[in-house]
């Protein structure tokens, strides 16, 4: 039983959040930029310093090396990162089935970085992220720069994903449609706490 | 001792500084704004070496132990500071002073005892005559690599920091995801003198060995110097650069392996 628990989180302005995501459960975020939502995701990551505890399966985040956790607490940066030239060397294991799901084929592990949109490349963000088999998923803004049709690719996919797996997920989107799509529950982040919408 | 080394008179030097005050007039006439700065090094370089003669002759006069090393310390100390003030984005706090003087101490201090004990072997190792001047030229080029690697460091550290944190998050470890950084800033840091070491005798006569042959040491003798000094900056270097590049990535991270830039100072000092 995976579920995700943030205990009395403190971070910048925002002060002492509780949230309980259980698993199979999608959590989706909103709130005005600045409103600290990406902090929240980045604290619950341990990327930056911030007070409380975050538990995954009972587990604090202190029980283990902070790659570790990191691994297990899978975080989609808004805007994905890449080091190297070609996209497969950022790839340490390949599911294709996965790749077919979001519209690209495992050929895609032969592009040059530099010479992918903007979508694709957040779309192979979000595979490569799948391939470290994290027990919990911190989405920011994970189809903000994609289109129509593979936006539903990707939360059908990340849908079926926590089911199947039992997965928590935190979702931060703006689009109210796309919260109605998917969210089991609706939290704003508003004046340092979260709110139910 | 074969010493057939002209002095230098007053009047020689006075001409000397005449063709530097030259060059200052031409920069005035440029407007490239730096005339004043050209005569105050030149004015520094005048006291600066002179004081360092009459150290030196105290020095060598003496050779008192604990005096050479507070010498060798002063000389640190301000090695130290020539780091820091070379950095763009320096560690805040006593890292940003501490972190290159560390380095430079460790990898200086050990092998210029080091040379003197085990390869020169001057009566006693300490003899000023040669531990200072050894000191001093691996401080000199210790100093450059040193700031060259820790600059390179924190600035691309800056600058690359979403890269940095996005490897973090695929929960690489602090070391992995710096990586690429530190290796191209060790690299940065030693290039200059294996160039020097390329370069030297060809392209350049190097100072200490034109010193020597002004001085009326043999030409071979010279050369020999001139290797062993190559070979121990370089080593110098090398380690102090390596040694400086891991403190310096080290202290980049906390102990969650979190990227913690707010302890690199503002560009330029400004708070």
């Amino acid at each position: 039983m995976s579920e995700l628990r943030l205990e009395k989180l403190k971070v910048a302005h925002l002060d002492s959040v509780d949230l309980v995501v259980k698993a199979a459960e999608i959590v989706c975020l909103s709130g005005q930029s600045g409103a600290g939502k990406s902090l929240l995701l980045r604290s619950i990551a341990d990327i930056i310093p911030h007070g409380g505890l975050v538990y995954l399966d009972d587990c604090s985040s202190l029980e283990c090396t902070a790659p570790q956790w990191r691994k297990q607490v899978g975080l989609l940066p808004a805007e994905s990162q890449w080091w190297l030239d070609s996209v497969g060397s950022h790839f340490t294991e390949v599911d294709e089935a996965l790749f077919e799901r979001l519209g690209l084929s495992a050929g895609a592990l032969q592009w040059q970085v530099s010479r992918c949109s903007t979508g694709e490349k957040q779309r192979l963000a979000i595979l490569r992220l799948l391939a470290n088999k994290p027990k919990c998923l911190l989405l920011d803004e994970p189809t903000g720069s994609l289109d129509p049709e593979n936006t539903k690719r990707v939360e059908r996919l990340i849908k079926q994903i926590a089911v199947e797996g039992n997965i928590p997920v935190l979702w931060v989107s703006h689009s109210e449609e796309q919260i109605e799509r998917i969210a089991d529950r609706h939290v704003v982040v508003r004046d340092g706490g979260l709110f139910t919408a | 001792m074969n010493n057939t080394v002209i002095p230098l008179t007053p009047l020689d030097l006075a001409i000397a500084a005449g063709l530097v005050v030259l060059l200052a007039l031409l920069t005035w006439r440029l407007r490239l704004g730096m005339s004043g700065r050209v005569l105050i090094a030149g004015a520094r370089t005048v006291v600066q070496l002179l004081l360092l003669g009459i150290v030196l002759k105290y020095l060598f006069d003496t050779r008192h132990l604990a005096l050479i090393a507070l010498i060798a310390f002063v000389m640190l100390a301000v090695a130290g500071r020539e780091v820091m003030a070379r950095q763009q984005r320096p560690f805040k706090g006593v890292w940003g002073y501490g972190l290159g003087t560390m380095s430079m101490f460790i990898s200086s201090f050990a092998i210029t005892v080091f040379a003197l004990n085990f390869i020169v072997g001057p009566e006693p190792w300490y003899l000023p005559q040669y531990a200072i001047p050894l000191l001093g030229m691996m401080l000199g080029n210790t100093m450059t690599g040193v700031a060259l690697t820790l600059d390179h460091l924190t600035q691309n550290a800056w600058q690359q920091r979403a890269i940095i944190e996005q490897r973090l998050m695929l929960g690489e470890d602090w070391h992995s995801a710096i990586r690429d950084i530190s290796r191209q800033s060790l690299r940065t840091g030693l290039i200059p003198i294996v160039n020097a070491m390329a370069a030297a005798g060809i392209i350049s006569i190097p100072g200490m060995m034109t010193g020597q042959v002004l001085a009326g040491s043999s030409p071979m003798d010279a050369a020999k110097y001139q290797i062993l000094i190559m070979f121990m900056i370089t080593a110098g270097t090398g380690f102090a650069a390596v040694l400086s590049s891991w403190l310096g990535a080290r202290r980049l991270f906390d102990e969650r392996q979190r990227l913690r830039l707010e302890r690199l100072q503002p560009p330029n000092g400004a708070a």
